[in-house]
């Protein structure tokens, strides 16, 4: 494959990391740690919503963020032919 | 049945399916030995990642933990489970593609560097040994509590299996007996967890038990908040730790956990660089199902403990507090003489119960029956020792649980314990057959010498393990800091860069590293052991306690590679390739052959 639409796939990979990345950081070290205190006002259930976020919220989230990256990286691989067999 | 013989014949039959799966999965190349054949489907692989990646430490102690620092617990959680997603977006699929046996290769090749390689195997030797002599001390608690055989004796049966299955059947066999071991873990955890959330929250879900209310309608968090102000322990759900150090720790343990090598080395078994991203995913699942459990546990077992001891008799405490309480994991000095148990914290003038980390009982018994000790008494009201770990071992009794759930939580620790040992075992192995003597001493060695010397250096790595878990160097507990910072200030930055940094080169790789390693190395050092009594929020630097230093060495291994890489030379025209080959699954190159 020729080289611009390589560096175009890596583009485009590039900006899903740093968009998936801001997600991972805001649910851990935002809401469970810097902003702990302002969410802990709310209340959700019995959970303070910031104490939520750092020992429920943050993993769950995690676990999906990984597998969106997944599925964007895999209908990417196919847009550019770079999928293995 | 008693418990006895239930333990008997469940941690036998698990030890028999470990033996028949090692037989099954007999390793006959170097490549089925250093990574299973490439072969491993995706969520196989993720499943055997949980397994290794939760050791006994995270299996027994961590809802320990959690219980007794509440919020500031929170590190562990995020911390030990953030760094999957670092894992799977930044270092799996490039490291698949890369297609090679071990970390120290890729540092090696990837930096043209011999130099690169050493220091790259000598983190990973250290990072290794630290973790496996506590798998093995756990594996001889376990052992010793649940089958009252001596601990060495527990021991040197748990270096039996693993050295069967590990010089067998390298990482084939330690893949598929981690898979069958992630079963036995997570069953023997979630099932006492699922009883208690009945019996306290009225919830099958532990993790909606949580937040969910007892009998009285009062929400268990929020009376948990009140019992510990009531008490003068520090407020459950808000905890007391400074911002700084538990942001610095939580990045120390995420990046660690994406730079230690028996984690990455994982995903060099599976098939293919898609399969690396979405096994990740999995492994994250399995992890999370444990995880997220952990602080339900946590704080199911402070509220009953607080609410079975505060204030109440000696003589109508429950069947487990005085089983426990021989085994030295709880302690009764009944200092004010009332034969009722104070608990107290520190707002409240509480504090330690007596002096000594441990109680060391007299073999005489008190007017009430309690074991009496000889430690000297403090002057606090606090007359209660806890050791954390009992919050998850002693769960099954406080639920009334069957015996056969109590002879399963045994099975459960041993299989988290061995499983981690075996994955770090492996490590060891190939960085002395593979890195060493394949790629360094002896380049023309035959695929059976080396094969011959990988399982050489298993069995000599079991017995250096378990003479470490026999005569624990009294530090375990403190070098743990060590493994996550030294491999958060080493290997993360550098597998990183190398990938996302076509200009980085071998000068600013090795100094890079050197740096990160010698600074945490030594912050650590200086306030672990030469100068404990400073180890205070007042003199760390920026706020940060040892264990989250490893962030600022991370730090400091990122700008210096970043300076020196610029005014060397950059790296040659085939290591440029090199890196762009990684970038794509297929295309720009293949990765390169086995």
């Amino acid at each position: 494959m020729e080289k611009g639409k390589l560096q175009e796939y890596w583009k485009i990979n590039l900006g899903y990391l740093i968009g998936l990345l801001i997600a991972w950081f805001v649910v851990s070290y935002g809401f469970g740690i810097l902003l702990v205190e302002p969410l802990n006002a709310i209340k959700i259930f019995g959970f303070k919503l910031g104490f939520w976020f750092a020992q429920q919220g943050s993993i769950y989230i995690f676990v999906l963020l990984i597998f969106v990256y997944v599925g964007l990286m895999n209908s990417l691989d196919r847009k550019f032919d770079v999928r293995e067999e | 049945m008693d418990v006895q013989t239930w333990t008997y014949i469940i941690v036998g039959a698990t030890f028999l399916i470990y033996i028949a799966i090692a037989i099954w999965a007999k390793a006959g190349s170097t490549k089925e030995f250093y990574v299973a054949g490439a072969g491993v489907p995706p969520i196989i692989n993720g499943m055997a990642t949980a397994a290794d990646w939760m050791s006994a430490a995270s299996f027994i102690s961590m809802a320990g933990l959690i219980s007794f620092m509440g919020y500031d617990g929170s590190v562990y959680l995020m911390g030990w489970t953030g760094g999957y997603v670092l894992l799977a977006l930044l270092l799996a699929p490039y490291l698949r593609k890369f297609g090679k046996f071990t970390v120290p290769d890729f540092v090696g090749d990837r930096y043209y560097s011999n130099v690169a390689r050493t220091v790259a195997v000598i983190c990973a030797i250290f990072v290794s040994f630290t973790y496996v002599a506590g798998q093995m001390r756990g594996v001889g608690v376990v052992f010793s509590r649940f089958l009252e055989v001596d601990i060495n004796t527990g021991i040197l049966l748990g270096m039996g299996i693993v050295f069967f299955y590990a010089v067998l059947g390298g990482m084939k066999g330690i893949t598929y007996t981690q898979v069958a071991q992630y079963w036995v873990l997570i069953f023997a955890y979630m099932v006492p967890a699922i009883f208690l959330s009945i019996m306290i929250a009225g919830n099958p879900i532990p993790q909606f038990g949580m937040g969910g209310a007892g009998t009285d309608g009062v929400y268990l968090l929020d009376k948990l908040d009140n019992l510990h102000n009531e008490l003068g322990f520090a407020a459950y759900t808000t905890g007391s730790k400074p911002m700084i150090d538990v942001f610095a720790i939580t990045v120390a343990l995420m990046v660690g956990t994406a730079g230690l090598p028996h984690v990455i080395v994982r995903f060099f078994t599976v098939p293919r660089v898609r399969d690396a991203r979405i096994s990740a995913g999995w492994a994250l699942i399995f992890i999370a199902l444990l995880y997220t459990t952990a602080p339900a546990i946590a704080t199911f077992a402070r509220l009953n403990l607080i609410q079975t001891v505060s204030n109440n008799s000696y003589t109508d405490m429950p069947g487990w507090f005085k089983k426990w309480e021989k085994t030295g994991l709880l302690a009764w000095m009944d200092k004010n003489n009332d034969g009722k148990i104070q608990y107290t914290g520190k707002n409240a003038g509480g504090g330690d119960p007596f002096e000594g980390k441990k109680p060391e009982f007299t073999k005489e018994k008190g007017q009430h029956g309690e074991l009496l000790m000889s430690n000297k008494p403090t002057d606090n009201t606090n007359e209660l020792f806890i050791d954390k770990d009992i919050m998850v071992l002693a769960n099954p009794e406080i639920g009334n649980l069957p015996n056969w759930v109590i002879a399963l939580v045994a099975a459960g620790g041993l299989a988290a314990a061995l499983s981690t040992a075996a994955g770090l075992l492996l490590v060891i192995s190939t960085s002395i057959s593979h890195d060493l003597i394949k790629k360094q001493i002896n380049p023309n060695i035959s695929e059976k010498g080396e094969l011959m010397y990988a399982r050489i250096a298993v069995g000599v790595a079991i017995v250096v393990a378990g003479y470490f878990g026999i005569n624990p160097p009294g530090f375990v507990a403190e070098v743990v800091a060590f493994a996550f910072g030294l491999a958060a200030a080493s290997f993360f930055p550098v597998i990183i860069l190398g990938i996302f940094s076509k200009r980085m080169n071998k000068e600013g790789a090795i100094s890079g590293m050197l740096s990160g390693l010698i600074f945490t190395a030594a912050y650590i050092v200086y306030f672990k052991f030469i100068n404990p009594d400073m180890n205070k929020p007042e003199f760390w630097w920026f706020g940060m306690s040892p264990e989250g230093i490893g962030t600022l060495g991370m730090l400091i291994n990122v700008a210096v590679s970043f300076v020196v890489s610029r005014i060397t030379p950059a790296p040659p025209q085939e290591i440029q390739e090199l890196v762009d080959s990684l970038r794509y699954p297929k295309g720009a190159g293949e990765a390169s052959a086995h």
